[in-house]
């Protein structure tokens, strides 16, 4: 079972996140401290997660989650979601982040994305 | 000292033509007493006599029960290993996609809890066993590690004992969501216990 990681791209004032196939406890351990780097370095308003490869994640990609939607709303920044899948949906469902995150088909509408 | 030869192999011929006879009244006895069960006596009796093993054809019906144990080491890198395994254990009941997902991300709270909140992620086994039963799936999954002081405080939702602040508390909220019970036992500086169960109907 390979290693999966996040990859980042970061496009003016918005970090894109791409999510690995499964979203679990092991593989969350590095993103905290990766987002927690790079938000030292850049000015980001908008972290954007990337969720087409996403096939299986449970309540640690939530946990993750939040604690970005709040590290963003202290900044009055914004999460957004793209490309969630059925297993995924369900479980961002149950945990109240389509609540908090906005939610988008495609990529390049997540950029666009702005709140009203 | 030639006579007393011959008297020794007589007496040899003679213990065995009784142990002969007395094989063959032992036998009848046998046949006899048991009326009612004659046909297999003597079919055991001529197959012990005859040395042909016993060989029946394997039965196709369903299997009766199915039971796995699995025991790894508390490394987080072992949650796949543990969803998968349940997977394919479960996929013997044939449930759908939907169903599949239900046991995965219930097992993947349930470890996910041993290695992260059992064991606080230090060094530990976490023992997965699963057994089918009919139409039910049950699996157990138990660590070694701090226990729990209050199981329904644990099991409230949003409720975490993480002190870093990245666990959702959802685990246990999760797991009663997609398994039909859960049944938590735990002793404080022992261990945990997470029994679950889910029937997979047709």
């Amino acid at each position: 079972m390979r290693e999966q990681k996040f990859t980042y791209e970061a496009k003016e004032q918005s970090l894109i996140v791409h999510l690995p196939r499964e979203l679990d406890h092991h593989n969350c351990k590095n993103l905290r401290y990766d987002t927690d780097l790079i938000l030292a370095e850049r000015c980001v308003s908008k972290i954007i997660f990337d969720f087409t490869k996403t096939e299986f994640m449970d309540s640690s990609g939530i946990g993750v989650l939040l604690s970005r939607y709040k590290q963003m709303q202290r900044s009055g920044g914004n999460i957004v979601l793209y490309g969630v899948r059925a297993q995924a949906e369900r479980i961002l469902s149950i945990g109240g982040i389509f609540r908090l995150a906005a939610r988008c088909a495609t990529k390049e509408e997540a950029l666009e994305w702005e709140r009203s | 000292m030639g006579k007393e030869l011959d008297v020794e192999k007589v007496r040899e011929k003679i213990n065995g033509e009784v142990k002969e006879e007395v094989k063959k009244v032992v036998r009848e006895v046998v046949r006899k007493e048991a009326a009612g069960e004659a046909a297999v006596q003597e079919d055991a009796l001529e197959k012990e006599q005859e040395n042909k093993p016993d060989i029946e054809p394997e039965s196709e019906t369903e299997q009766a029960g199915d039971w796995l144990k699995v025991e790894f080491e508390s490394l987080s890198k072992n949650e796949e290993l543990a969803r998968v395994i349940a997977a394919v254990f479960a996929s013997r009941l044939d449930p759908t996609l939907e169903e599949l997902d239900d046991i995965k991300t219930a097992v993947s709270e349930a470890v996910t809890n041993a290695i992260r909140h059992g064991y606080r992620e230090e060094a530990g086994i976490v023992v997965m066993e699963m057994e089918i039963d009919g139409r039910t799936i049950h699996i157990h999954v138990t660590d070694g590690g701090v226990g729990i002081a209050n199981i329904s405080q644990a099991m409230e939702p949003m409720y975490s004992s993480d002190p870093e602040g990245e666990s959702a508390g959802m685990g246990f909220s999760l797991m009663q969501s997609f398994m039909d019970t859960v049944y938590v036992e735990s002793e404080p500086g022992k261990g945990t216990r997470v029994t679950m169960t889910k029937t997979i109907n047709r």
